[in-house]
């Protein structure tokens, strides 16, 4: 294997992101088409029909597959692929992009995330029955699991991961995209009713719908469409065992993501996440995994995540910021889009227009990073300026 | 000497105290009545009960099972064959149901016997399982009570010698349910008590004392089934016995278990047993069923049942009657444990071995144990060199958990836990537990439960319980 095949030769050109938020009245259509032609007018793109060479889709329901983004965006008559990697879904459909330019097959391609899981009809994801072997289960009641073995070997509590949730209202409030806005307290998360131990209601992230786009480009020809372009350095996938099947795993982490980081740090040749990455986000489906990811991404020592929360590490005006826009928490988490979603923050950030929230200093280097499914999966994107 | 070599028994956990039926306020130590937890059923009681009776009996010695009940819960499809795949028997075993009459538990117990005798088995697992469903406050719901009981009879080790039995079959309308109906009806009470249970019992024992030559005085214990408290206690003198000869029949503990009721009784009777006493055994219904059975000096060394006595000191009391009817889908929920598909017979069909009987793999290579089946080992990688194991017989201990509010469960918080079995992890539900007990490392035992009832039909799996 050769880590460094696709470094830096892919740069990001355009991005866009609709609203996220319970958008009763808006079809994917209309959250595509926000997404894409705000990307379009990003990277200056006169006529995208004719410049877009390929399209790369991700989605975890989407109601027609390929077609709802062809349809969407009238892109026939050239490659539209579908991607699901769980939470994944967004980076990955992402990494297909970059791979298919890299390899000189296109010079520029499109990527869209997005998903609707608001027409469902239930507040948070649907419980899922299958076969008898699957309990009713829920997203909550799978990531909570390390939460008891992680408590009593490292001494954190819930009180821990509540800092992180009012960390990130507090970041949702400066982000125009975001769906909630509200500052909440401690207190706030200590007191909501539990939803699957320890995750109260302000533990868990949001339901919403949304759509995410990137325009990419071969780093050759990104000038042609903007000066501040910014490049794709790393991407990485790694899969585990179910951690509630796994006979070898131990409940004090998440192994996708020790996986995936090792991976995307070679790539980019990071040794010292902390000091080489200038802010970062996060799964932060609940706020236990975007403890966990502190950890097991490298920015802090196993077990010490809880004295960073205390020392504000990870906020907007610490040493490594973390979920620079509010994060899954305030965004919600419509699966395929939040990965590109993720990306689009990184972009504003690194290029300075990411406003009241931008993190001080010059940032050169920003990772996202998902982890879904059982948790089974992990996606790790790092950016950076030329 | 073909006799019973074992015996086990369950009774659930919840217990409704009688004072909250119709939602009665509830004084402490009040009479109660056993009732199954929502995820039980006369079936997962048989399994339980049968785990009890074949602690240190080597599964595959097992020929035959023999399932007793009037509330299992499907009408075609045979309950037997279940309980034989749960408990990882044999596949050549013979499997029968014995079922709509509340005397099939004693009838299964002849039967079973007759099979040994006949040489046509060599050890037969009776097993009689039973949540019989009285309407809501009607005059029958206080009577009835859930519970299971399972003897084992073969021809080595006899515990308790079959000496001799004798039936009578009667054609008489006292309580019945028809196939459309979820309900147990009765005739009026004095009717069905003088001309049903008290003749029959009388007529049953009188003949089979005029065939042994035997009298009440020969007798340590009477183990006689009963429709409620009081027609008990006054056929136990009615026959000629002494109340201290007759075994308590649990009225106000259990309450009347149907087809287990017998076998129930027995076991309790068995569990203080010495060598050498005479035991007469009544199981009633459409007429009855008796026995003369002896007790030998194995019945002494039949160390570790749980049997009644466990059970009945194991008990969880009801809040409310309201919860029992929740258990029951009496009353109607936002989510219908009904609701759905149901799972597919095929996926069933293929996972039969992981679900049903709960069996693990081990990796001939590198020796982890790993569940569900798998065809490459998840830590050395080697592609189909396995040997199957019985998990569903060992103690795990929990590898973490969390209290699921989310899911629906009739009895919230739902407690998910990942529990390790010798290496192997298993996603299991937490039964019969509260949150405050549950703590890392907790040692678990392993119970056949159901899981919902998609599709109309139970779907069976396993769950945890913290050992006890």
């Amino acid at each position: 294997m050769n880590p460094h095949a696709i470094r830096d030769k892919v740069a990001i050109v355009g991005m866009g992101c609709s609203k996220f938020g319970e958008n009763w009245d808006k079809d994917p259509q209309d959250m595509i088409v926000e997404a894409a032609y705000e990307a379009y007018e990003d990277a200056g793109l006169e006529d995208p029909h004719q410049q877009i060479e390929a399209v790369f889709c991700g989605a975890q329901y989407p109601s027609k597959g390929t077609a709802e983004v062809a349809d969407a965006l009238k892109m026939y008559d050239r490659p539209v692929s579908m991607v699901v990697n769980y939470c994944a879904t967004g980076t990955d459909a992402f990494r297909y992009g970059v791979f298919s330019v890299a390899c000189g097959m296109y010079d520029t391609v499109l990527v869209v995330g997005f998903d609707k899981p608001k027409d469902r009809g239930v507040s948070g994801p649907s419980v899922a029955v299958t076969g008898v072997r699957g309990l009713p289960a829920t997203p909550a009641g799978w990531f909570s699991h390390c939460a008891a073995r992680y408590f009593e070997t490292y001494g954190a509590g819930r009180e821990d991961l509540a800092r992180i949730a009012v960390k990130n209202h507090h970041n949702g409030t400066l982000a125009p995209k975001s769906m909630l806005k509200r500052e909440i307290t401690v207190d706030d998360v200590l007191k909501a009713r539990i939803i699957s131990w320890p995750f109260g209601l302000y533990d868990c992230a949001a339901q919403s719908d949304g759509a995410a786009a990137a325009i990419i480009t071969r780093r050759e020809l990104a000038k042609r469409f903007r000066d501040d372009h910014v490049l794709v350095r790393a991407l990485a996938i790694a899969l585990a065992p179910d951690p509630k099947e796994d006979p070898d795993f131990d409940f004090l982490r998440w192994k996708p993501t020790v996986y995936a980081a090792r991976q995307a740090y070679e790539q980019a040749g990071i040794r010292d996440p902390r000091k080489d990455i200038d802010l970062a986000q996060v799964h932060d489906c609940f706020t236990l995994t975007e403890l966990l990811a502190y950890e097991d991404l490298g920015f802090c020592e196993k077990g010490a995540a809880k004295d960073h929360i205390k020392s504000g590490t990870f906020e907007l005006s610490g040493e490594l910021p973390v979920n620079t826009d509010g994060g899954l928490k305030t965004f919600g988490h419509p699966t395929g889009a939040t990965g590109v979603r993720m990306i689009y923050e990184n972009y504003k950030q690194l290029q300075g227009k990411a406003e009241k929230r931008q993190v001080k200093g010059k940032p050169t280097v920003a990772l996202s990073h998902n982890i879904g499914g059982a948790p089974q999966a992990c996606g790790i994107c790092i950016v950076a300026l030329p | 000497m073909v006799g019973i070599t074992s015996y086990g028994a369950y009774v659930p956990m919840p217990r409704l105290p009688l004072a909250a039926i119709g939602g009665g306020a509830v004084k402490p130590g009040g009479p109660e009545k056993a009732v199954a937890n929502w995820d039980e059923d006369a079936v997962t009681m048989a399994v339980a009960a049968a785990i009890d009776c074949l602690r240190g009996v080597d599964r595959a010695s097992v020929d035959g099972v023999l399932f007793a009940s009037t509330s299992y819960p499907l009408k075609e499809k045979q309950g037997a064959a279940l309980v034989a795949r749960a408990l990882d028997l044999r596949r050549d075993v013979m499997t029968a149901d014995m079922s709509d009459s509340l005397r099939a538990g004693a009838t299964a117990l002849r039967a079973a016997a007759d099979a040994v005798k006949a040489g046509s088995a060599k050890r037969v697992l009776v097993v009689a399982g039973e949540t019989r469903l009285a309407a809501p406050r009607s005059a029958l719901e206080p009577n009835l009570g859930d519970g299971a009981a399972a003897l084992l009879v073969g021809a080595e080790d006899v515990a308790v010698v079959v000496a001799a039995c004798h039936t009578v079959a009667d054609e008489i309308i006292d309580v019945w349910r028809s196939e459309a109906d979820p309900f147990v009806h009765a005739w009026e009470d004095r009717f069905i008590v003088d001309h049903g249970y008290r003749a029959n019992v009388r007529e049953v024992v009188r003949g089979l004392l005029a065939k042994t030559g035997l009298g009440p005085k020969d007798f340590a214990k009477l183990v006689l089934y009963g429709p409620d408290a009081r027609s008990h206690a006054a056929l136990v003198r009615e026959l000629g016995f002494e109340p201290a000869q007759a075994e308590d029949a649990l009225f106000g503990k259990v309450g009347n278990a149907g087809t287990a009721f017998a076998p129930l009784l027995l076991a309790a009777a068995l569990e203080g047993a010495r060598a050498g006493q005479r035991i007469l055994l009544v199981g009633y219904g459409d007429g009855a069923e008796a026995f003369v059975l002896e007790t030998t000096p194995v019945v002494e060394r039949l160390e570790g049942r749980r049997g009644v006595g466990w059970h009945l000191a194991r008990r969880a009391e009801l809040p409310s009657y309201d919860l029992y009817l929740r258990f029951r889908q009496l009353l109607a929920t936002e989510h219908d444990r009904r609701a759905g598909a149901g799972i597919s017979a095929t996926k069933h069909f293929r996972d039969r071995d992981d679900d049903v009987t709960l069996a693990g793999l081990r990796c001939r290579r590198c020796g982890c144990l790993q569940y569900p089946r798998q065809r490459v080992c998840f830590r050395c990688f080697a592609r189909d060199d396995f040997e199957r194991v019985r998990l569903s017989d060992k103690i795990g201990t929990l590898k973490s958990f969390t209290f699921d509010n989310f899911a629906g469960s009739p009895s919230p918080p739902l407690i998910a836990t990942v529990v390790d079995v010798e290496g192997a992890r298993l996603y299991l539900q937490m039964t019969d537990a509260s949150p405050k007990e549950v703590q890392l490392d907790l040692p678990v035992e392993l119970v056949f439960r159901k899981m919902h009832d998609a599709g109309g039909t139970p779907n069976y799996y396993w769950k945890c319980t913290p050992v006890r």
